[in-house]
């Protein structure tokens, strides 16, 4: 019996979080972005268990909640790295040469635009649409550290001082 | 009076009342205007922009989103508007896979035609290189996605008119397409097969399951001796074909056809639905005497009973355990024509001649199968045959009607109407009628039931008691209609459900229209031909009843007969749980069991009773031929039930109340005893 619960606690516990959320919002279907956003907050990303979950909970089908998930940029369907690197690629940094230092990350941990996060889910790689500081093109952000005029040196300066850090600390 | 509600279409002065959009309007004043995203049985998407017209003072505007306001004067075909359509279908046939001559929809295929109509004879985008995967997990249903145009159409009906969404649009932009949830296969989702998509989608994108060369290559086997079942919708759809008018009666055309083809055998679907009658009226009957739960549900449509299934499990008990006609058909001829014609069973072959796609799953499914044999081995939909036909050169508007044959060819009206929404109810009334009050029934026709409507009510006196039934069509209605059951806030004895609109005359398997005229006619050409018919009630037919003098009890409801025409359902409700593997044995062939658990209850009984059947497996020597998991629901067990699947046939609902609360008292439960006699059985 005791063997058998563990293996069902994770996911009850999980669970328990989203269903917090979900009565926040008084299940109420019209407020399927925000729960999303908050159920995206509390686990990093949406699971497929977890979609369907939130469907069923709101009555509505898991291709709509689905549909909703894949539709904005923001949520993400596969859990991310604990280091996410956002870089612009807008106008004004693709033209100064972004994709080199996107190529310089992936290159440095074995990443590509079908592959961005890395298997210990230390780093995530992504590219996203203009974030509005083109003045500082091209620019990186770090989880919430923001990187203006980086060098494909300096980005790959960054991973491996964090990974220098984190070998520190063991 | 109103200040004119007029407008002016092409100089032409339109009178306009509640339409409810400009292109309405125009269309009744006579104009057509192509459109791709527009149904009126859909709400509005208005994302094609093909509907487009010159609104003087306004400019271009999309009709299906406009309301028409009084003088307004509009020109439909500006040279602005030509350049605007045509280059918007070039757009769309950039993105589209021009497989066209090879496509089953050319020829019928709204794109196609657009594009010729509106003179596209070049197209100068690039074709995109990238392809998608085709879908062909389905039973009933081929999606091709390289073929869609993103109308929307198909997640519109699939969510507004059946209320079940199983598949919508997925991603933006450039990488939009439309899908089932996380992009997985159809058949692994909650689509109930019912095709309502195919039959809206203006392109090739989803289309029924062709079989055809499976069906020819048994015709070309002379070792099978092939027997064809003809659906009672079919006759009056298969003409539309061949140019015959809507709702003409070509039955015998058809039996004539499949002969030449090389069909040894050609008999009729409503003979077992004569027998379905026998049945089910005798279980309705039953059950008002307290047999089983009210109110009873007919079983009758696949697409309905697995809808039933995913969404409504603990309305399973209310649903008729008779097999659909189709099925019920099936099991006859694999029981009583090996001897009658001195044929080994397994050289049977059965095709259903359908109006449907969820037969085609219906048909798969492993409780119709027995020792390996299934009960019906190959389903076509009526296209299917209108184009098989098509391809053997066989001129069917020439050929002479030729009869069925016997025995399970011959049908009373009763088991013909069967194909329109209400025939079931009615012909079940007709026997009811007569077997409670014991005499003959003078007025044959129960008008209520009959009838485009949605959702029809009535009341009928039956031996002193009103019997209140219900005839809906449409799973979106039926939903609603099963929910008031289950909130208990209708008391109707008796419900027929069909999936698509009409009844089975506008299956997805038929030649496609839209037109409600057509359906109306569909469904008059079958009253048409029980007026006709020589019997009017199915306990009239002795063909059924000696059929259940040979092999089946000599009577409706016998043990025999229940062996052989009845079924039992399956909950799917666990279907998009959360799931957690909790025990896998390595045995080449794994029993699945899913516990289901409430995450709304704390300490909910569904974690002990996981625990206790982990442990009962183990200490069976069992482990190795299981696969246990654990399914995570918020749905409330309001009275403490549990959903357990055993195996893909068994499933028990289990009800522990809260009070049960040590393991011993658990252990105890009859329910538990239930799960734990099908576990064993399933592994036997
Ligand atoms: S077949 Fe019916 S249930 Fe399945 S996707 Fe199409 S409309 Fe929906
Ligand atoms: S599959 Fe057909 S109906 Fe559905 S969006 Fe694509 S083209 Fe339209
Ligand atoms: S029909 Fe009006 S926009 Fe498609």
């Amino acid at each position: 019996m005791q063997e058998t619960n563990e293996k069902t606690a994770a996911m009850i516990e999980h669970l328990a979080a989203v269903n917090k959320i979900l009565e926040k919002y008084n299940c109420d279907e019209s407020k399927l972005i925000p729960i999303l956003q908050e159920v995206q907050e509390e686990y990093k990303y949406l699971s497929k268990d977890v979609i369907s979950y939130v469907a069923t909970s709101l009555d509505i089908p898991p291709a709509k909640v689905y549909g909703v998930a894949t539709f904005y940029a923001h949520f993400a369907l596969e859990p991310k790295g604990k280091y996410v690197f956002k870089l612009c690629d807008g106008t004004a940094c693709h033209v100064k040469k972004s994709h080199s230092i996107l190529h310089a990350l992936y290159d440095r941990l074995g990443l590509s635009d079908d592959k961005q996060t890395t298997d210990d889910l230390m780093f995530t790689v992504e590219t996203v649409s203009c974030l509005g500081a083109c003045g500082l093109a091209p620019v990186m952000l770090v989880n919430e550290d923001v990187y203006g005029q980086v060098k494909p040196e300096e980005a790959v300066a960054i991973i491996d001082d964090i990974l220098a850090k984190a070998a520190a600390a063991e | 009076m109103s200040i004119n509600k007029e407008i002016i279409v092409n100089g032409i002065t339109v009178a306009f009342d509640n339409e409810r959009n400009l292109l309405e309007v125009i269309r009744k004043a006579g104009i057509e205007i192509p459109t791709f995203c527009y149904h009126s049985e859909l709400s509005i998407y208005g994302a094609c922009r093909l509907c487009v017209v010159e609104v003087e003072g306004r400019g271009v505007m999309a009709t299906c989103s406009t309301k028409p306001e009084p003088g307004m004067v509009i020109h439909t075909d500006t040279k602005q508007i030509r350049s605007i359509r045509k280059i918007n279908i070039e757009l769309l046939l950039a993105n589209h896979d021009r497989e066209c001559p090879s496509c089953v929809r050319s020829a019928n295929c709204t794109l196609q035609d657009l594009a010729r109509r509106l003179g596209v004879e070049e197209v100068r985008y690039k074709q995109l290189e990238e392809r998608e995967e085709i879908d062909h997990s389905s039973p009933s249903l081929t999606r091709d996605p390289n073929k869609c145009v993103l109308c929307g159409d198909c997640v519109r009906v699939c969510d507004e008119v059946q209320g079940i969404g199983a598949i919508d649009f997925i991603g933006r932009g450039a990488n939009a397409k439309v899908a089932p949830a996380f992009d997985q296969d159809l058949s692994s989702v909650e689509c109930v097969n019912c095709g309502q998509c195919a039959a809206v989608c203006p392109t090739g994108a989803i289309i029924p399951k062709q079989d055809r060369n499976d069906v020819w290559d048994l015709l070309h086997d002379d070792s099978k001796i092939v027997v064809a079942q003809v659906a009672p919708a079919v006759r009056v759809g298969l003409g539309e074909h061949f140019g015959f008018e809507p709702g003409e009666n070509t039955a015998g055309q058809l039996v004539n056809a499949l002969k030449m083809m090389g069909f040894d055998y050609v008999f009729d679907t409503s003979f077992a639905a004569d027998m379905t009658i026998f049945e089910e009226a005798t279980e309705f009957l039953d059950r008002l005497g307290g047999s089983a739960p009210l109110p009873m549900f007919t079983s009758c449509c696949p697409a309905w009973v697995k809808f039933a299934e995913i969404y409504f499990p603990e309305l399973l008990p209310n649903l008729s355990s008779c097999k659909s006609p189709q099925q019920m058909f099936g099991s006859v001829a694999k029981k009583v024509l090996p001897a009658k014609l001195n044929a080994d069973k397994k050289d049977i072959v059965v095709v259903s001649i359908m109006p449907c796609t969820a037969k085609k799953y219906e048909a798969t499914l492993d409780k119709f199968k027995h020792e390996d044999i299934p009960e019906v081995d190959k389903v076509l939909t009526t296209v299917e045959v209108g184009r098989m036909i098509n391809s053997a050169g066989i001129k069917f508007d020439e050929l002479d009607p030729e009869a069925f044959d016997m025995p399970l060819g011959f049908s009373t009206g009763a088991g013909v109407i069967f194909g329109a929404t209400g025939g079931v109810m009615e012909a079940a009334l007709r026997f009811a009628y007569e077997k409670v009050e014991g005499k003959t029934i003078k007025q044959l026709e129960f008008k209520e039931v009959r009838g485009l409507d949605a959702v029809k009510e009535a009341t009928v006196n039956v031996g002193g008691t009103d019997l209140k039934v219900a005839v809906v069509y449409g799973l979106k209605k039926a939903k609603e209609l099963a929910e008031k059951i289950r909130a208990g806030e209708a008391d109707y004895h008796f419900v027929e459900v069909m999936a698509c609109p009409g009844g089975c005359i506008a299956g997805a398997g038929q030649p496609i229209t839209h037109d409600i005229e057509v359906r109306k006619e569909r469904a008059k050409g079958l009253y048409t031909a029980d007026k006709r018919m020589q019997l009017h009630k199915s306990q009239d037919n002795y063909m059924v009843q000696e059929c259940y003098n040979e092999c089946m009890g000599g009577e409706a409801g016998s043990h025999e007969a229940h062996h052989t025409l009845h079924t039992n359902y399956q909950n799917r409700c666990q279907i998009f749980d959360a799931r957690v593997p909790v025990l896998k044995g390595d045995a080449d062939k794994l029993l699945p069991i899913i516990v289901t658990i409430c995450t709304k209850q704390e300490n909910d009984p569904g974690q002990k009773l996981l625990a206790l059947i982990v442990d009962y497996v183990k200490n069976n020597n069992l482990a190795d031929k299981v696969e246990i998991e654990a399914a995570f629901t918020s749905r409330p067990s309001a009275d403490g039930t549990i959903a357990v699947t055993v195996g893909s046939q068994t499933v028990e609902r289990s009800k522990f109340k809260n009070a049960i609360n040590t393991e011993e008292e658990l252990a105890n439960n009859a329910e538990f005893a239930k799960i734990k006699e099908a576990i064993d059985k399933e592994l036997a």
